[in-house]
């Protein structure tokens, strides 16, 4: 049957594919919105043993994830992957560099002889937590306002932004309302997930004021996200996007992203149901003392992300523009791999299935106790 | 096109740090991933308590190292866009899907078990928890099985063809990819060199035990099992490495000449077990490239062709080209190469302006030149010749150690059958040399990878795309910062996982019951 798939078939195929494990990877930040938490929620060395332990059995999922979106984008649309590393260097440098601190960070910080004494490793997990996601946040924000980039002849990226003579390759995502907002909600998107998730990870039974403080930054982190998100939808609604027209011309065009939504009513409803999704997880965690708002709100994540990665590239969008030059910007069709290597990822993809049904199964598996104080003074914790 | 050396020569410098310093602990991730799954069976066979705490104390010296390993593992993975992304762009459709199989695959397996391999003892059965652990074994390793398809391919391009149309290369077989020999060959020897090191490490950490009259009977058990695996495996890598090296001399005569330090071509070539390089040889000249040298007759024959008349080329026959031997020198491929570089400029440009005849005719220009367009970037003949000297020495490093190790393990299994090991006498030389042995293992480990890749210079894709045109569009002190970023965020980690180690391993396995 796949061998049937016409190319832009595959192409669609692989930007739903992609954004799919991107979508996952925002429901996975909760580890990224745990840490931040951290020193807020946790007061004794026994209620930050609890939180480190509940979020480090799980630490490895949004690194990995992230490591599979970067290496899924490179397989399958190496023009996109080429611009953006190389052109946004400094955005994407940094946000690895928030990643590799993370990676010790756990293993490191309890353990006799760590150099550097614990703070210093909680610092690295806060750091992570919060300028890593943001900058994720302003990354995927240049989806719809563009960045500073033209490609040559040869698809070489010519980076120019300029201020006081420095080029800032891609630092000036920031300079973005949009693209800062988008961040700063999934910074405390993370965060609300990341309250739900220790709920309903750790054994809260004997430690009430530890229940209770995360309950409070549920609400907390939630009244703080809502504004950021909802100046994003607006914007979304109202802004002008990159269009392709049918003979690969792009051009400005008002309202494209509100006519994309009215014409693929599948994201619309989407949006509505992952929104709606996250409100319903905060509010039966804040006002019926449910356990189980991870479930919603995660699933509610995985929803909104679909919808703000497939909404800039399909209905004949550019995702990647270029406010310098419009033609050089990126369609799904102009950076996908050849018909070849796409055919053959497809193939392989058949194994994505698999591997989500083990990881859900170990999950659950590892999850149906929940983790209590005395294991984590007995036995190995973080 | 522009060449900004500078910037080219740091994007170097920082793949050279970022993978040497992946590579400390990559090693040790592939093989003590199975000795902790050897040892856990162990302990799950016979029920012994021992055992499981022997088993518990590897495995937290292995996860200090896995979080390490990891933290420096994803910085290679964007560098390719960040540094590399003209690079990533012409091969991004054959190089992108083994790292993304990578990803789906093994490093997915790991991240999931590897959380029941260290939180699960009590939360599992006994059999899933060895289930796990096996799976964190098979997935570091399948990990490696796609990552060096991905660097085989660079050594031996294979299963694509170029694209005028997009001036890059794309995929068109994707079994010759995978299953290229060079992979083949680097698979089996780096997966088994990784089990080798961990035996190392192991031994290391016992001998140091024993030295110190510590946790023996831990200490012995753990060496029988590494001198078992480190032996097996030692002897598999020296006759994979004899392979590898084979695979050099068919697919990259140029890094072969390199790495013997063989500059006039032979037959019945001999090879130089030992020998010190002059410092003052250029190619081309008539001096004698060896101060000293210990030779064994024929071998090099053997080695590259598996027969013992053959004839092996060396630099000057490569670089000046060698008639008789119908080999063609580098000079006639820079011009042929400038010709198609040149033609398809103009075939680009021709098609961006929709004239359609120029195009063609550019095209077809293009086409009689093509297999030597990345010749067309090189400036000089010498630029086509790798540094002599470190590929030398590195590989006889590798080579002496790699002949040296299988020895040490023989010596250490003996004395642990006759249950030997505390004997008084043994402190005065074997142990010793047990202690040393873990960084001989790396250094061995190090200088097989820039045998690898600094023999392959000046080449990104071999033959096909040089370095120097691979990069970014980036000025050099953008990549300077994340350099020195780079270098003093590995070091204080590498600082820290060491005091971890050392005090995990003063403090020793836990003993419970
Ligand atoms: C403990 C480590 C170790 C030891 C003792 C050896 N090797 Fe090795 N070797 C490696 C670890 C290694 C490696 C790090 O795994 C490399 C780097 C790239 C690769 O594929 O494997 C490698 C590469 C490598 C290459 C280059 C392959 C290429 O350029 O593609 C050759 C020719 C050899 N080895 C040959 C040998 C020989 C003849 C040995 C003699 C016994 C030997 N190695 C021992
Ligand atoms: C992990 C062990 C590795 C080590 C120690 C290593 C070492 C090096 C060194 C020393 C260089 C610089 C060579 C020079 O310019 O003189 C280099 C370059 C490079 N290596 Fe490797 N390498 C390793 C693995 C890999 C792998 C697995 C790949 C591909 C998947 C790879 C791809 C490259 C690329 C793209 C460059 C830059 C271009 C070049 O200089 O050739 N390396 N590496
Ligand atoms: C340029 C080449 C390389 C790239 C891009 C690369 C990439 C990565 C990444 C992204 C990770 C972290 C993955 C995660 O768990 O999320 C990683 C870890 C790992 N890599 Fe590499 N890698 C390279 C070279 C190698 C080589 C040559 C090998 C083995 C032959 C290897 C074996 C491993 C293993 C076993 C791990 C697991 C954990 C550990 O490092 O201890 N890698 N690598």
């Amino acid at each position: 049957m796949i061998s049937n798939f016409d190319y832009a078939t595959l192409q669609q195929l692989w930007w739903i594919i992609c954004s799919i494990i991107g979508a996952l990877f925002l429901f996975l930040t909760l580890v990224q919105g745990g840490q931040t938490l951290l020193w807020q929620v946790a007061k004794t060395d026994l209620e930050k043993s609890l939180v480190i332990t509940s979020l480090g059995r799980k630490w490895k999922m949004p690194f990995t994830t992230l490591v599979l979106f970067g290496g899924a984008l490179f397989a399958a649309f190496p023009k996109f992957y080429a611009t953006s590393f190389g052109g946004a260097y400094w955005v994407w440098m940094l946000i690895l560099f928030s990643f590799i601190i993370q990676a010790v960070s756990y293993e490191y910080r309890k353990k006799p002889g760590n150099l550097l004494g614990p703070k210093v490793y909680e610092l690295f997990l806060f750091i992570n937590g919060s300028v890593g996601v943001l900058l994720i946040g302003a990354a995927v924000g240049t989806f719809y306002t563009g960045s500073n980039f033209t490609l040559d002849l040869f698809n070489r990226v010519t980076w120019d932004y300029t201020l006081m003579g420095i080029n800032l390759r891609g630092l000036e995502a920031a300079f973005s309302l949009f693209n800062l907002s988008l961040g700063i909600f999934l910074v405390f998107n993370a965060r609300i997930l990341g309250a739900l998730y220790l709920l309903n990870s750790i054994d809260l039974s004997s430690i009430p004021d530890l229940e209770s403080r995360l309950r409070k930054n549920v609400l907390t982190s939630f009244l703080i996200a809502l504004p950021f998100l909802l100046y994003v939808l607006i914007s979304i609604l109202l802004m002008k996007g990159f269009s392709v027209d049918n003979t690969g011309i792009i051009s400005l065009v008002s309202f494209k992203y509100l006519s994309n939504l009215l014409s693929m009513p599948h994201l619309l409803v989407l949006l509505v149901l992952g929104i709606l999704l996250v409100v319903y997880g905060v509010i039966s965690t804040s006002y019926k003392q449910s356990n189980k708002g991870i479930w919603f709100s995660g699933l509610g994540t995985f929803f909104v992300g679909l919808v703000v990665l497939c909404l800039p590239a399909f209905n004949n969008t550019a995702f990647y523009p270029s406010k310098l030059d419009l033609q050089s910007s990126l369609t799904i069709y102009n950076a996908s791999s050849s018909m070849y290597t796409l055919t053959t990822m497809t193939y392989v993809a058949i194994g994505i299935p698999f591997v989500l049904a083990y990881v859900v199964y170990v999950w659950k598996l590892m999850d149906s106790k929940k983790l209590t104080k005395e294991e984590v003074i007995n036995d190995e914790s973080y | 096109m522009d060449i900004d050396m500078s910037m080219v020569n740091w994007a170097r410098a920082q793949f050279a740090l970022t993978a040497m310093y992946h590579w400390i602990f990559v090693p040790l991730t592939l093989g003590l991933s199975f000795l902790c799954a050897f040892f856990e069976s162990i302990y799950v066979r016979t029920g012994n308590k021992e055992w499981r705490n022997l088993t518990k104390f590897w495995m937290t010296l292995f996860g200090i190292n896995f979080a390490i390993g990891v933290a420096t593992g994803i910085i290679l993975e964007f560098q390719f866009g960040t540094n590399w992304s003209n690079y990533s762009w012409i091969v991004g459709d054959i190089f992108g899907a083994p790292l993304a199989i990578e990803g789906i695959f093994a490093f997915f397996l790991e991240a999931t078990f590897f959380a029941v391999m260290f939180f699960g003892w009590n939360r599992v059965s006994k059999k899933f928890h060895l289930f796990s652990t096996w799976m964190v074994a098979v997935g570091s390793n399948l990990s490696a099985v796609w990552i060096l398809v991905a660097n085989g391919w660079m050594q031996n391009p294979v299963g694509m063809v170029f694209n005028p149309e997009t001036a890059r290369f794309e995929m068109h077989n994707f079994a010759q990819v995978i299953f290229n020999p060079v992979a083949v060959s680097k698979f089996v020897h780096t997966s088994s060199s990784g089990f080798l090191f961990a035996s190392l490490f192991v031994l290391t950490i016992s001998c140091w035990y024993l030295i110190k009259g510590k946790h023996i009977q831990m200490a012995k058990r753990s060496i029988i099992v590494a001198s078992v695996f480190g032996l097996l495996s030692s002897s598999y890598v020296a006759f994979t490495g004899d392979e590898s090296a084979y695979q050099v001399a068919q697919r990259q005569p140029m890094k072969l000449a390199a790495i013997e330090g063989l500059y006039k071509g032979e037959t019945k070539a001999p090879i130089v077990a030992a020998g010190i390089l002059n410092p003052k040889k250029h190619p081309g000249d008539d001096q004698d490239p060896f101060l000293v040298k210990i030779e064994i007759p024929y071998a090099l024959s053997l080695l590259a062709n598996r027969s013992l008349n053959s004839f092996v080329p060396g630099i000057d026959d490569l670089v000046y080209g060698n008639e008789e031997q119908g080999i063609e020198g580098v000079a006639p491929k820079i011009t042929k190469g400038k010709k198609a570089v040149n033609n398809l400029a103009v075939f680009k440009q021709a098609q961006k302006e929709n004239n359609s005849q120029k195009a063609e005719l550019s095209l077809a220009k293009f086409k009689e030149n093509q297999e030597y367009m990345g010749y067309g970037y090189l400036e000089t003949v010498e630029e086509a010749i790798p540094p002599v000297a470190i590929s030398y020495y590195a590989f006889h490093i590798m080579v002496a150690l790699g002949t040296f190790f299988p020895l040490l393990f023989a010596v250490f299994l003996f004395y642990a059958m006759k249950d030997a090991l505390t004997k008084e006498s043994l402190k005065r030389w074997l142990l010793p040399m047990g202690l040393i042995s873990a960084l001989l293992g790396l250094i061995a480990q190090e200088s097989g990878w820039i045998v690898a890749e600094v023999g392959r210079q000046p080449w990104a894709i071999y033959g096909l795309l040089p370095v120097k045109i691979s990069t970014t569009n980036l000025a050099a002190v953008n990549v300077q910062i994340t350099f020195f970023m780079f270098l003093g965020i590995f070091t204080l980690l590498l600082a820290a996982e060491i005091k971890i180690m050392l005090k995990q391993i003063s403090i020793g396995p836990k003993e419970e019951l």
